[in-house]
């Protein structure tokens, strides 16, 4: 084996973050699994970033200089997928639909991912009757069906239609409830089964207080597969987004675009043969839950050394290097 | 929807009875596991109805701005919603108790009576989307795990990504164009024609699944029908759940394919044919039981997007009606059963898997 070195130089810190190190890690399929989730999480950010420049049209615009936009018009040269049933351009929607998907993501991982490791961790270190509460809690929560949860919740917050802050911020916490049992499950046992490493139990010794081996000690060690839950997540947010806005749940047309809402009015244009109102928004959830997917798979699989596949030189490189330590 | 399911979920001190499997053993699992559905479900309806109560009464929801401020106020004290929370929500779990779910506020029917109706083709759907997800999840994950890391297993698991990444309602959408618009050999909405419809409610005392009615009537001409409405459902629904099958069964093909035991068969010139699809494909299987449990809360969460999408009059296609309408003791009594549902479910599958390995029971 290499001789393990602490990250000395930016050079390799930089080499040891998580999706680069990964890279570095994988070959042949799963290089090619990993590179393609990566070209597919790249194209949704930047048509978020860019979606105000490189869309030709507004997301609720209906009419131009020109007059009013053609009703249902197939892709031609002006509109380069078509028109909805209300006018609007269904390329400009796309592209700013993956704004709100990636708004709506950011809102309900971080709380989520804040809200759970918190609960996790105190009630992981702590115990007691908290502990026991919350582990009911976070179980039931757990196997109810999420979408379900999720309405509930959405009615709970805005009664069902809202603005675009106030619609973003309801189909986040709408997701975050789901959320939370997930982090919290995962940091609980973490902590669980570091509270009796040794470290801990020296922190204790020395009288550090219950808040600093949580946050100091516990903290960094019990977070380590975040990142992994970190993707799974962001693509359940986004299909429970698009659940929400499919059933009418989601964010009112005119205040931003969404992928899922622009689904369930292009049912009825489906029955009539017209595809291009369905295609192009479901095609953009497809691709990026599959990009965000195989990002997550493949961390995953290069995390474990049993999953883990290497390509012949390396192989190779790995075991010349362990021979050469052992002759030392 | 976890693909992979988070580390850490085993680690439930509720869901592990310690109880030592000395002859009770199993009749104790059995109370045990039975008594811990109560606090699940007692939960959610806790929550459910803190929740729906939080922003306001159902009526003022349903029916604000359509009826005037006086009208409205005696229409909430009518119906109880202006006393305290507290004893409007001991009278719900006691009406729960008694089997009453109150009456749907936009079209006054009892809440119990709407589940009976629509249920029974929520469970046609469901039953047929897990025909359709076994019949594609264990054949294909046995391939996959036979010729792991070469080509069909690469392809087969990106089908796999692909099914997951694929809102129901968008697979329904696709479905729908193709088979239903373009080639049209499919009908695209519904349970049934009409007449056929009519055919089957008309029954004496039928069961609401309509294959099932068609069968035990011998109308071949009906159960045609009805199959020809549900294939495009069952399939919407069903390619979702068959993807998680397939990765299931395909790791732990994979794990038992590795195994001493197989490698002894190998040895003794049992066929590779006979060798996966009997030595490793058996206890492969036992897995997915304990799966398909977790499975039944995303194949109800599905189906009421399925429903929606393919006009299939179940309880997700009504649950969608109510909320559209603003009609919150309905949504309540449906997301209560669904609840229930799914405790009972996964207690169920719980108990078949301690009877298939005893090693479940601790």
């Amino acid at each position: 084996m290499t001789t393990p070195t602490l990250p000395s130089s930016a050079g390799s810190r930089f080499k040891s973050l998580p999706v680069i190190s990964h890279l570095r890690m994988s070959s042949g399929l799963q290089r090619g699994m990993l590179v393609a989730g990566l070209v597919l999480c790249a194209v949704f950010i930047l048509s978020a970033l860019l979606a105000p420049l490189l869309a030709p049209f507004g997301f609720a615009q209906s009419s131009d200089a020109s007059g009013d936009f053609p009703r249902q018009a197939a892709p031609d040269a002006k509109f380069l997928w078509g028109t909805t049933s209300t006018g609007y351009d269904v390329f400009s929607r796309t592209l700013f639909g993956a704004q709100t998907a990636i708004w709506v993501i950011l809102a309900a991982v971080v709380m989520s991912l804040f809200i759970g490791v918190l609960l996790g961790l105190i009630s992981g270190y702590l115990g007691g009757w908290f502990d026991r509460i919350m582990v009911v809690l976070a179980d039931a929560i757990y196997a109810f069906p999420s979408l379900l949860l999720a309405i509930v919740m959405s009615i709970v917050i805005s009664q069902g239609q809202s603005s675009l802050f106030g619609g973003i911020m309801a189909a986040a916490i709408s997701i975050t409830v789901v959320f939370i049992p997930q982090y919290f499950r995962v940091v609980r046992a973490e902590v669980m089964r570091l509270k009796a490493e040794p470290f801990v139990e020296s922190a204790q010794v020395i009288g550090a207080s219950p808040w600093r081996v949580m946050f100091t000690h516990l903290l960094r060690n019990a977070t380590r597969t975040l990142p992994l839950i970190f993707t799974l997540n962001a693509t359940e947010a986004l299909l429970t987004l698009a659940g929400l806005g499919f059933l009418g749940f989601g964010i009112e047309p005119t205040a931003a675009s969404e992928w899922g809402y622009d689904l369930n009015r292009a049912m009825s244009d489906a029955t009539s043969g017209i595809w291009w109102t369905g295609m192009f928004p479901g095609l953009a959830i497809v691709l990026t839950v599959m990009g965000l997917t195989l990002v997550g798979e493949s961390m995953n699989d290069l995390n474990d050394p049993r999953l883990r596949r290497f390509s012949r030189k390396k192989a190779k490189r790995i075991t010349q290097s362990a021979q050469a330590g052992a002759s030392k | 929807m976890t693909i992979t399911s988070p580390p850490g979920q085993e680690v439930s001190p509720i869901a592990a009875p310690k109880a030592k499997s000395q002859g009770g053993g199993f009749l104790r699992y059995l109370i045990t596991r039975f008594l811990l559905i109560i606090p699940t479900v007692f939960i959610l309806i806790t929550v459910v109805f803190f929740l729906m109560r939080v922003t306001g009464d159902p009526i003022t929801a349903a029916m604000g701005g359509r009826l005037t401020p006086d009208q409205l106020a005696a229409r909430i004290h009518e119906a109880g919603y202006d006393r305290p929370m507290l004893i409007q929500y001991f009278e719900y779990l006691g009406q729960i108790f008694t089997g009453d779910l109150g009456r749907t506020l936009s079209d006054n029917r009892a809440v119990t009576e709407v589940l009976t109706t629509y249920g029974a083709a929520t469970l046609e759907l469901a039953i047929n989307a897990v025909i359709v997800a076994l019949l594609v999840g264990i054949p294909l994950g046995l391939v996959a795990a036979k010729f792991r890391d070469r080509y069909p297993d690469a392809i087969l698991r990106i089908l796999a990504i692909l099914g997951y990444a694929t809102p129901v309602f968008f697979a329904g959408l696709i479905l729908k164009l193709v088979f239903g618009v373009w080639l049209g050999w499919l009908p695209i909405s519904g349970r049934a024609d009409w007449e056929t419809e009519l055919t089957l409610t008309g029954l004496q005392s039928p069961s609401g699944i309509y294959w099932l009615d068609a069968l035990r009537s011998g109308n071949m001409e009906a159960f045609w029908n009805v199959a020809m409405h549900a294939l495009l459902p069952a399939l919407a629904l069903g390619l979702l759940t068959g993807g998680v099958f397939l990765r299931l069964v395909r790791t732990n093909a994979i794990g038992t394919l590795g195994r001493e035991y197989v490698e002894a068969g190998r040895s003794r010139g049992v066929s590779e044919f006979r060798l996966t699809t009997k030595h490793a494909y058996r206890p492969a299987l036992i897995p997915i039981i304990t799966v398909m449990g977790l499975q039944i809360a995303m194949l109800l969460g599905g189906a009421v997007l399925t429903e929606t999408t393919f006009e299939w009059s179940g309880l997700g296609f009504k649950l969608a009606e109510y909320l559209t309408a603003r009609d919150f003791v309905a949504v309540q009594g449906i997301v209560v059963l669904l609840a229930i549902i799914v405790a009972v479910t996964n207690f169920i599958v719980d108990v078949v898997a301690a009877l298939i390995d005893p090693r479940v029971r601790y």
